[in-house]
């Protein structure tokens, strides 16, 4: 990673104006937790839905003493990962790591690490669609007055009538959260798995949806609760395998298919995780 | 013992060798240049411009040659260099009245003042693929085309039809125009931002709009009042001048439609009018746009929203065609941790199923 | 019934450009009364109910609401937000057509199931058991609870809405021609099912119907309107056996006459 911005662009890509523009964005989001603030999202050299949101938010908010930490699936070389991560280390020269621990800044599609983060670290979330209500309501300004009006009566519907026809309510992923008791919030495609890690965590965790042009965010110790009813409690994944690699029983596992008779392994989606884990039983 | 799998930074840069070998095709063929893309595939140029929303014949001819071909990537390319590049200034709006003409027809009267002029068109050709041209051309001899086009007046038809009071007429407005790159589009949007988001929004989108509205999906009995290409003059006011100095030319294609009638009991029936603009001779674009453009003003001219044409959110949500082929095309980017999640739990619906019907036996 | 109104219009008026569509409507309305207004198409009835109901916004007048926490409030000069939220948990609509009032989509426990689940309830089967009692309540069987409204004839799509807009007891409801576009023996079935519940929850109703027979039935007062304009009101029975206005006696006959 060479410790010279590429010449000809401006520090992390976007000139200041832009990002002043996008972080006055962030304040706004900061300021009213789970809402979500329309921003002027410009082309990114990545197209719409590989993460300009994320990667817009993070070239605002990223200085040269910064050490960013790129995540897909948990994992630090998926591909978009590395491509990402190459774009910040030629428009803005920052270290980078893997290490969750070290990490200031991390950007992240589909998953928060296993390692709980700390006060000071800040997490970017890739968003593809930021509106909770879109699968009810596709009328933005209909969703729009329902956010207004704190109108989420229809979200409780699409969850009833999940327990009505199946016994259970059927979102896996991007489970929907009430933030601070007052906004309903898509947490991105994360597993309802990681939900729990976002409420009052003490990091800054910002979401950034490029192509819908929105941000928002939850401030270190904001309440998240995901939806549910009482007799119908919110629940999150779990596996009868542990990890192969590094014996894990209580990470987010990949199932991989190994053969052409199906059999499967089981292993830590969280890289860096299953690497730390590993290190420890070995006593390094 | 599994080894997680690494290697994503290699493969990536073997990906890139094989697209820039591919780029290239058979080496004992010559390498295409830029000026022959800009020369010989001109719309193709004046496409990309459009929807790139970036003029400059040179980088759109590069930006083909980038994408192999692919118009959308390379519209794409455009707009992402669009971005790096600083504002200097914002134009006088071009006055296509003064425009130097190369092609002017009108299908709304037999003749207009300046006449009908063809210009260098498909229309009229037969649609026989021409052998003689793999071979190549032959110059044409001077001597067999048109001499220039008399530099008569011509009156824009919907001048013509304004002057009687025909046709609405375009109130200026109190306020700048909005910014589409400025300010994310919100809904309810004004016309001028709905123009800008048509402007670059992708030609075969807006045709199929356009087509479904002569079909009978919001039908507004258009005519083309006029379609005219040619070169525009571009003007700018440099505050320490404090007035207009050319900046130099661009060529446009304008389509004006003349449409459904409307009256009230305050304002006598007038035509109602669609507006199209795009670079070059992108025509088929231009006529498109106008026909949506139209459409899309059915709620301020008092007409039932009811085909998809005239659905606002609808249009402009899916119009720009950088957004559509990214998040289409997202899907290839691995979503293996939301469909385990998936898989957990369809999993455990089915172990829900199978115990209510032991349970009923 | 208690001393003081729960609504009082005053001086009513909606105008489209030069036309009245209604104006100088006043009257109070108090807890358990059904109040029904009649005219003709035309005749302003469904604008006052849309200007009380906060859906139209008046050009004069006031329409004063005593709120479920005893405050006062004018719908007229209230703004947007509030007036939608108070509108939503304290006033009904049931519309003419059923599937105005309904979502065609969700399955009728849902349905009845949404407005309070709007209001905070988080009990799935609480919610589920509220559902199935009001279904029972509308004379639909239990066993539909999970049935989704497009399977429903049309007498029974109207019952849901009903079930839909009283399940939070909302102490004042309005009613748009509620038994409109049903066949003579559902008319029936449903104006006594009305009238029971009005009866069993006390609520106050204002009641549009071209219908006289409707009205007869349900109101214990009456409002004649005629082009945007009260022309007679009074109690129900009195109205309608000794008619005082000439368009109100020529209401009157042509029900007789038909």
């Amino acid at each position: 990673m060479s410790a010279l911005a590429s010449p000809g662009y401006n520090f992390a890509y976007l000139d200041e104006q832009t990002k002043r523009m996008i972080r006055r964005a962030i304040l706004k989001a900061v300021a009213v937790p789970g809402y979500q603030v329309p921003f002027a999202g410009r082309e990114m050299p990545l197209p719409y839905g590989w993460g300009t949101g994320g990667i817009q938010v993070t070239a605002s908010i990223i200085g040269p003493e910064d050490r960013l930490k790129v995540i897909d699936q948990g994992a630090d070389d998926t591909t978009n990962a590395v491509s990402i991560r190459r774009f910040f280390a030629k428009t803005a020269g920052v270290a980078t790591t893997t290490r969750t621990r070290e990490a200031t800044i991390i950007q992240t599609r589909h998953r928060i690490p296993e390692t709980p983060l700390a006060a000071g670290q800040i997490m970017v979330l890739q968003v593809p669609v930021p509106e909770p209500l879109r699968w009810l309501e596709p009328r933005e300004t209909e969703t729009r007055r329902m956010h207004a009006e704190a109108d989420y009566g229809s979200m409780y519907v699409k969850l009833y009538e999940d327990i009505a026809r199946v016994g259970r309510i059927t979102a896996a992923y991007d489970y929907p959260v009430m933030v601070n008791g007052r906004y309903l919030m898509r947490p991105s495609p994360i597993p309802r798995f990681d939900n729990p890690k976002l409420d009052r965590s003490p990091a800054l965790k910002l979401f950034g949806a490029g192509r819908e042009k929105r941000i928002f965010a939850l401030p270190p110790h904001t309440p998240v609760k995901s939806l549910d009813f009482e007799d119908h409690p919110f629940t999150i994944e779990r596996w009868a395998q542990r990890c192969q690699r590094c014996g894990s029983g209580e990470s987010f596992l990949d199932e991989i298919v190994v053969d052409d008779r199906g059999t499967r392994r089981f292993v830590c989606s969280d890289t860096d995780h299953c690497e730390t884990v590993l290190e420890r039983r070995r006593g390094t | 013992m599994y080894v997680a799998v690494k290697g994503g930074e290699a493969a990536i840069d073997a990906a890139h060798n094989l697209l820039a070998e591919r780029r290239r095709g058979d080496p004992a063929v010559a390498e295409l240049d830029l000026a022959q893309i800009r020369e010989q595939l001109s719309l193709a140029v004046d496409r990309v411009m459009a929807e790139g929303a970036l003029h400059d014949r040179d980088l759109a001819a590069l930006a083909i040659k980038q994408a192999r071909g692919d118009l959308v990537e390379a519209i794409f390319l455009l707009r992402a260099y669009r971005t790096t590049l600083p504002r200097l200034a914002v134009s006088e709006p071009i006055d296509t009245a003064r425009m130097r003409i190369e092609r002017r027809i009108s299908a709304a009267f037999k003749d207009v003042p300046g006449g009908q002029i063809l210009g260098p068109t498909f229309d009229y050709t037969h649609r026989l693929l021409d052998f003689a041209l793999a071979a190549g051309t032959a110059p044409v001899p001077p001597a067999d085309l048109p001499a220039p086009a008399p530099a008569g007046p011509m009156p824009q038809v919907a001048e013509i039809l304004g002057g009687e009071g025909l046709i609405e007429r375009e109130a200026a407005a109190e306020d700048a125009p909005g910014d589409l790159t400025r300010a994310p589009l919100a809904y309810p949007a004004a016309r001028d931002v709905r123009l800008q988001a048509l402007a670059r929004g992708d030609e075969g989108y807006l045709l199929a709009l356009g087509y479904s509205t002569q079909r009978g999906y919001g039908r507004n009995h258009p005519f083309a009042a006029e379609i005219r290409q040619g070169h525009v003059s571009v003007e700018i006011v440099p505050p320490e001048l404090g007035f207009a100095v050319e900046i130099g030319e661009i060529a446009v294609c304008e389509c004006q439609m003349v449409n459904q009638f409307m009256g009230s009991e305050a304002a006598p029936p007038q035509f109602t009018s669609g507006y199209g603009l795009s670079f070059g001779g992108a025509e088929r674009k231009a006529m498109a746009m106008a026909l949506v453009d139209r459409a899309l003003r059915a709620r301020e001219l008092g007409e039932e929203v009811l085909a998809p044409a005239q659905d606002q959110e609808f249009v402009l949500s899916h119009a720009d065609n950088v957004e559509a082929s990214g998040f289409v095309q997202h899907l290839k980017l691995p979503h293996y941790v939301d469909f385990q999640s998936e898989l957990e739990l369809l999993r455990r619906l089915r172990r829900d199923w199978s115990a209510r019907r032991e349970a009923a036996e | 019934m208690s001393e003081a109104p729960l609504l009082e219009v005053e001086r009513l008026a909606k105008r489209y450009g030069e036309r009245f569509a209604c104006r100088e409507v006043s009257f109070s309305l108090f807890p358990g009364e059904v109040l029904a207004v009649v005219g003709e198409s035309g005749s302003g009835k469904t604008t006052l109910l849309n200007l009380i109901g906060g859906r139209l916004r008046p050009d004069a007048g006031a329409v004063r609401f005593r709120a479920a926490d005893g405050g006062v409030l004018d719908l007229a000069s209230l703004e947007e937000a509030a007036l939608r939220r108070l509108v939503r948990r304290e006033i009904g609509f049931v519309h003419q057509n059923p599937r105005d009032g309904l979502r065609l989509g969700v399955s009728a426990g849902a349905n009845i199931g949404e407005p309070i689940m709007a209001a905070g309830a988080r009990h799935y089967a609480a919610i589920r058991r509220a559902a199935a009692s009001w279904l029972e309540r509308v004379e639909i069987e239990v066993s539909r609870l999970d049935d989704l409204p497009a399977a429903f004839s049309g007498g029974m799509q109207q019952r849901l809405q009903i079930a839909r807009a009283l399940v939070t007891e909302p102490r004042l409801v309005l009613m748009d021609e509620p038994t409109g576009g049903l066949d003579v023996s559902v008319q029936a079935r449903l104006l006594d099912l009305l009238r029971r519940l009005v009866d069993d929850l006390g609520i106050a109703v204002v009641l549009v119907t071209h219908d006289l027979g409707v009205a007869r039935l349900l109101a214990h007062r009456l409002m004649v309107m005629q082009r945007g304009e009260v022309v007679e009101s009074g109690l129900a029975d009195q109205i309608l056996d000794d008619p005082q206005h000439p368009y109100t006696q020529l209401l009157v006959s042509s029900v007789l006459a038909a």
